[in-house]
């Protein structure tokens, strides 16, 4: 299990709930950088779903999550019987900026980050 | 239960060793065009962590720019896992798509726009397991686990845009997702939210649901309630007479109302709904027994 938290966005994608300028420039950002990341079409519907890819993700030991409100992906993650690793960090594109979420997302302190930006 | 529907894909958009970044611009507009289609894509490049691999029989699907164009063959260690690389060199997005839905083949896949997921999520660290969420819904989108605890297990019988449910919860425990106002959607529970209690309280008397309560505190006057409430008649007016508050009050689409069950399988599903929540919380642990 690795120590550098797996970045997760979350593209929303079944709802326009998330404003689209935020999700779009989040995707962008962490595209323009040299991250590894994982994303999403939609938490939601892999809840409804039962998707063992949730299990999977709440393994990973650590993750950075770029979605929606902390309480409901908490929720959505422990509704899927995968629930969230302490120390998970969740950012709300509904309510923060994307360069907010970018800075938390990608902040280096304990992210690998040896790639040059493209 | 909904159980999982085929995601038969994982796609990686590879760009570690031995394979070409892509440019800035096509990577995101591969990226983009894969999750509005329903994909999971994982960016893999030289630094951080791994991408998980599917656990399941999904196929790992590699994509990338590759030297001389040639996609290297790839093969899971414990043979579980069937991989596939495709190089993508100066590929659109459109088209990248289209390899990505041939690879997939004939296999269904849930897709965006043709399903909304709406259905109730538990905030566990709020529920104190009342069951008022499963006496008030008609549509059996609630259940209890082997553990006598509330869940959601009929997700799919869940009405858009309907959060009637989060409404009549008494400590604000019942979150849908994709809904637009707090602190529905998941924001913090407020004090003034958690104020509204009182008018959820005198909603769930309407609907009879302080039943739950008498029941968990066995007094004797809740008790004489619960039985001048049985009347099958009132029960129904009752929880009309809730319903279109609701509806009236802008909380549930008229739409839900309309689709309700005739008089007699609201009145059937209620009182399987109530003896499935009194089961479980005289079950719980606690509970004293029925005199």
């Amino acid at each position: 299990m690795s120590d550098t938290p797996t970045l997760l966005y979350c593209r929303c994608a079944y709802a326009q709930v998330v404003p689209s300028g935020v999700k779009n420039a989040v995707l962008q950002q962490l595209c323009d950088s040299g991250a590894s990341f994982e994303t999403v079409s939609d938490l939601c519907e892999m809840t409804a779903h039962r998707d063992p890819r949730l299990q999977e993700l709440a393994r990973c030991g650590r993750l950075r999550i770029a979605a929606c409100y902390p309480r409901a992906v908490t929720g959505l993650f422990q509704q899927a019987g995968a629930p969230l690793p302490e120390g998970t960090e969740i950012l709300n594109m509904r309510s923060l900026t994307a360069e907010e979420i970018t800075r938390q997302m990608l902040r280096t302190e304990d992210l690998a980050m040896t790639a040059e930006p493209a | 239960m909904i159980t999982h529907t085929a995601r038969p894909l994982k796609v990686v958009l590879y760009e570690g060793k031995g394979a070409i970044p892509l440019p800035a611009e096509a990577r995101l507009k591969v990226m983009t065009a894969l999750l509005d289609k329903g994909y999971a894509v994982a960016r893999v490049t030289t630094s951080g962590s791994q991408t998980s691999a599917p656990q399941d029989d999904h196929t790992l699907l590699l994509l990338g720019s590759f030297p001389e164009r040639q996609a290297p063959a790839l093969e899971d260690v414990t043979g579980r896992i069937q991989i596939e690389a495709r190089d993508i060199t100066d590929l659109d997005a459109e088209s990248i798509v289209a390899l990505v839905d041939k690879t997939r083949g004939q296999k269904p896949m849930n897709e965006p726009g043709k399903w909304k997921p709406w259905f109730p999520v538990i905030d566990y660290s709020r529920c104190t397991n009342c069951m008022q969420c499963l006496s008030f819904c008609l549509f059996d989108v609630y259940g209890v686990s082997e553990e006598n605890k509330i869940q959601v297990q009929n997700n799919d019988n869940c009405k858009t845009n309907c959060p009637a449910c989060s409404r009549v919860c008494p400590e604000v425990a019942i979150m849908f997702p994709k809904y637009q106002a707090g602190p529905i959607n998941g924001d913090e529970v407020s004090a003034t939210d958690h104020g509204r209690e009182k008018m959820k309280v005198d909603i769930s008397s309407l609907l009879g649901g302080d039943i739950y309560s008498a029941l968990k505190d066995r007094s004797a006057a809740a008790k004489s309630r619960f039985s001048k409430e049985r009347s099958p008649d009132k029960a129904l007016d009752e929880r009309k007479k809730c319903l279109t508050k609701l509806v009236s009050d802008g909380f549930i689409p008229m739409d839900v109302l309309a689709s309700l069950p005739s008089p007699d399988e609201i009145l059937r599903k209620s009182e399987i709904a109530k003896a499935r929540a009194a089961a479980a919380l005289a079950a719980q642990p606690g509970a004293q027994p029925a005199n």
